[in-house]
């Protein structure tokens, strides 16, 4: 029985020099959510059962699509960061934990850049 | 641990230690997976929001009909359960800021924080549904 463990292949490598950046950005983007994500749920709150136009013109207040487009933004890197995690807490095979690395980042620019190209119409298009 | 995982990929011909298997739950623990379940959970959540606001800048239509399905039965468990994980994940990502300042880690404080966490997001998600229906009837977008 082999006793030794796979930290014999990475011992000499030395660390990745990113392992704190994550830590601070999911922290970062952590507390930026805790505030922004108060707000959206007391926007969704008021925006329960508008129609189209009411919901277009509050959207459009910049107080209030500004906001809504930092959540987005700092929601997605937050949640691109924890999926991360789990998805190198689960999957072990390393071909397909590069694929769902890589759709995790498109996931979370994907749903990122519709919210804000979304806001940004209905903000200033006509 | 026979069928536990150590080495990448593989099955592990040594020793390990014990997993989930072999500890009763405790409510830290229970908060801790439920922490992970809940952002999981958000991560595709945010479908929903995405999609509503995609709907919005689409024009009326694509809105009443986005609004129509939240607006429904199977919608408005969903958004139910997306309010209570959003409001567990927030209150318990409070709880991690407290432990990463290196406080609060006594058995008594883990409990009081992990208890009190869970009672304050269920009492936020039942006040905020509560005053959606009560104050508004519907409960749609």
């Amino acid at each position: 029985m082999s006793m030794r463990t796979p930290l014999k292949d990475v011992r000499r490598l030395g660390s990745a020099k990113e392992g704190a950046d994550h830590f601070w950005t999911q922290r970062t983007t952590g507390a930026a959510n805790l505030v922004l994500s108060i707000f959206a749920i007391a926007l969704a709150v008021n925006l329960i059962g508008a129609d189209h136009a009411t919901f277009k013109a509050t959207i459009a207040n910049p107080l209030v699509g500004l906001p809504l487009l930092l959540f987005i933004v700092s929601a997605a890197i937050h949640m691109r960061l924890g999926m991360q995690v789990i998805i190198e807490d689960y999957v072990h095979g390393e071909g397909a934990k590069i694929v769902l690395l890589m759709l995790n980042t498109f996931f979370a620019i994907a749903i990122a850049a519709a919210s804000a190209f979304s806001i940004l119409k209905l903000s200033l298009g006509g | 641990m026979a069928d536990a995982k150590a080495k990448r990929g593989g099955e592990a011909a040594r020793p390990l230690s014990p997993h989930l298997q072999i500890y009763s739950p405790l409510i830290n623990m229970v908060m801790s997976i439920l922490h992970r379940i809940t952002g999981a959970a958000l991560y595709f959540g945010t479908l929903i929001v995405a999609w509503v606001l995609v709907a919005a800048a689409s024009g009326p239509a694509h809105f009443d009909f986005a609004t129509q399905v939240l607006a429904s039965w199977p919608g408005q468990i969903v958004l139910f359960g997306y309010t209570w994980a959003l409001l567990h994940h927030l209150v318990g990502g409070i709880r991690h800021f407290i432990w990463d300042t290196g406080r609060g880690f006594d058995l008594a404080t883990i409990d009081l924080l992990s208890w009190g966490s869970a009672a304050v997001s269920a009492a936020a998600t039942i006040l905020i549904w509560g005053y959606v229906l009560l104050c508004t009837g519907s409960v749609a977008p």
